[in-house]
């Protein structure tokens, strides 16, 4: 399997890949790991004559702490975020989300940019980072400016992102209180049956904030304001647990694949929804 | 289209060059080019990981990586581990344990495995069958296959503590 020829380029700077992409428009991709895109290039469902390899791209990789503000450079990978000693402190559910995303290898290559930016929906980045409440950095002709996570995706592969823009950083508050990413897969590497990111904050035996995100079962990352509602102000008994999965399930849309009917797949996220608040409260 | 570039790589300690197409993947660079057969080509979609090699310190699956995206890397196969002749500790465990049958996937895993006990010179079965999770095999149950990768292990282990 090999794809169809393509013009290479590895600019060193950001302005250098901007060009290219204000030149061909979308003709040309940014490659980041290149595990979405070079197996799309290959089936030749992805043709780009224009590859940007942003690899030598002075600035786009690495994580910094600043009082509770995180920022992760687009380039950074999923090895890098796991072994980050600093992130798994502040940020744990990074670290947890992480090492369920796809294997070893994969994860060397992976960035947390190129998961954010693809806009699959299998992807576990974009229903964390709206779970996190992040913001994403996108620089394009125009200069720079900022997008919520939670504003960001349209549709499949559909995203807030201009053609000659590149997503260069996720940043988000470092979060407090219990965490939790669930993740039901078919085998290793394989995307989300169903997958939930939970964040809950507990005071005197009550929650008192909640942000739940779904992935895999809807065209993009679905935010359950519904979900978390149904938690805030309860002491997460049976009733509000179930509410809560009830309220998802109402947000939720998936559609049947090769890993199972809707049915199932409504059935694995409330499961794996359950499973997520549990966890958290129990860290909480 | 012609627009071959040229490619510098150094794979197992010599440094090769030549021009090729951006869209060559590596696994086939270092197959038929540089005839290092030692990595295989199983799924050729980034599943089974018989291709992997060491790039810059990565395991990386060789099917996935374009050769430009390679230049001006170093790259070592299961070639530049061990040979015949002086087999490397964890050529010389799956032989000791019967970690492959067929193997086919061996070169894969036991290229993954070195990095892995790099990485983590003294793992837990748990912690090698994590981090074994991106080869697949389909003679062993891959239990053989983790107990050659403990033992190459412990054998690593007392041979420095030897030196020591």
């Amino acid at each position: 399997m090999i794809p169809a020829a393509f013009e290479y380029y590895r600019p060193k700077d950001l302005e250098g890949a901007l060009s290219v992409l204000e030149e061909h428009g979308d003709d040309a991709r940014v490659l980041a790991g290149g595990h979405s895109l070079i197996p799309m290039m290959k089936l030749r469902m992805a043709e780009v004559p224009h590859l940007i390899d942003l690899q030598d791209v002075d600035g786009l990789s690495g994580i910094s702490i600043e009082g509770n503000t995180i920022r992760i450079g687009a380039m950074t990978t999923q090895h890098d975020i796991i072994n980050d000693v600093q992130l798994a402190s502040a940020a744990p559910i990074m670290r947890e989300a992480s090492l369920q995303i796809a294997d070893p290898q994969v994860r060397y290559m992976g960035t947390v940019g190129g998961n954010v930016a693809n806009g699959d929906p299998g992807n576990d980045m974009p229903g964390l980072m709206q779970c996190l409440d992040a913001t994403f950095t996108l620089v394009g002709p125009e200069g720079e400016r900022e997008v919520a996570a939670r504003d960001f995706y349209e549709a499949a592969y559909m995203t807030d992102r201009e053609d000659d823009e590149i997503l260069t950083a996720v940043s988000f508050e470092a979060p407090s209180g219990g965490y939790a990413y669930e993740k039901q897969k078919r085998k290793i590497g394989d995307y989300a049956t169903a997958a939930a990111a939970v964040l809950l904050t507990k005071e005197g035996g009550t929650c008192t904030a909640a942000s739940i995100a779904m992935t895999n079962l809807s065209d993009t990352p679905v935010h359950s304001d519904a979900a978390g509602a149904a938690l805030v102000g309860t002491s997460l008994d049976d009733a509000a647990v179930k509410a809560a999965v009830d309220a998802m399930l109402g947000d939720i849309d998936p559609t049947q694949d090769n890993r199972g009917p809707i049915e199932f797949k409504r059935h694995a996220a409330a499961v794996i929804l359950r499973r997520a608040i549990e966890n958290a409260w129990a860290r909480a | 289209m012609s627009n071959k570039k040229h490619i510098t790589l150094t794979v197992n300690g010599e440094e090769q060059e030549f021009l090729a197409e951006p869209r060559e993947l590596l696994i086939h660079t270092l197959r038929e080019r540089l005839r290092k057969t030692g990595p295989h080509i199983g799924c050729e979609t980034s599943h089974c990981g018989a291709c992997t090699v060491t790039m810059n310190g990565k395991s990386v699956k060789s099917c996935t990586v374009f050769v430009a995206q390679a230049d001006g890397a170093e790259i070592t196969t299961i070639e530049g581990l061990g040979n015949p002749d002086s087999l490397h500790v964890l050529q010389e465990a799956f032989k000791e344990h019967h970690g492959l049958q067929c193997g086919f996937c061996t070169p894969g895993m036991i290229t993954r495995a070195s990095k892995l006990l790099e990485e983590n010179p003294n793992p837990t079965e748990e912690e090698v069958r994590f981090g074994m999770a991106g080869n697949l095999c389909r003679c062993t149950g891959y239990q053989n296959i983790v107990k050659s990768i403990l033992a190459a292990a412990a054998e690593m282990n007392s041979a420095k503590e030897a030196a020591q």
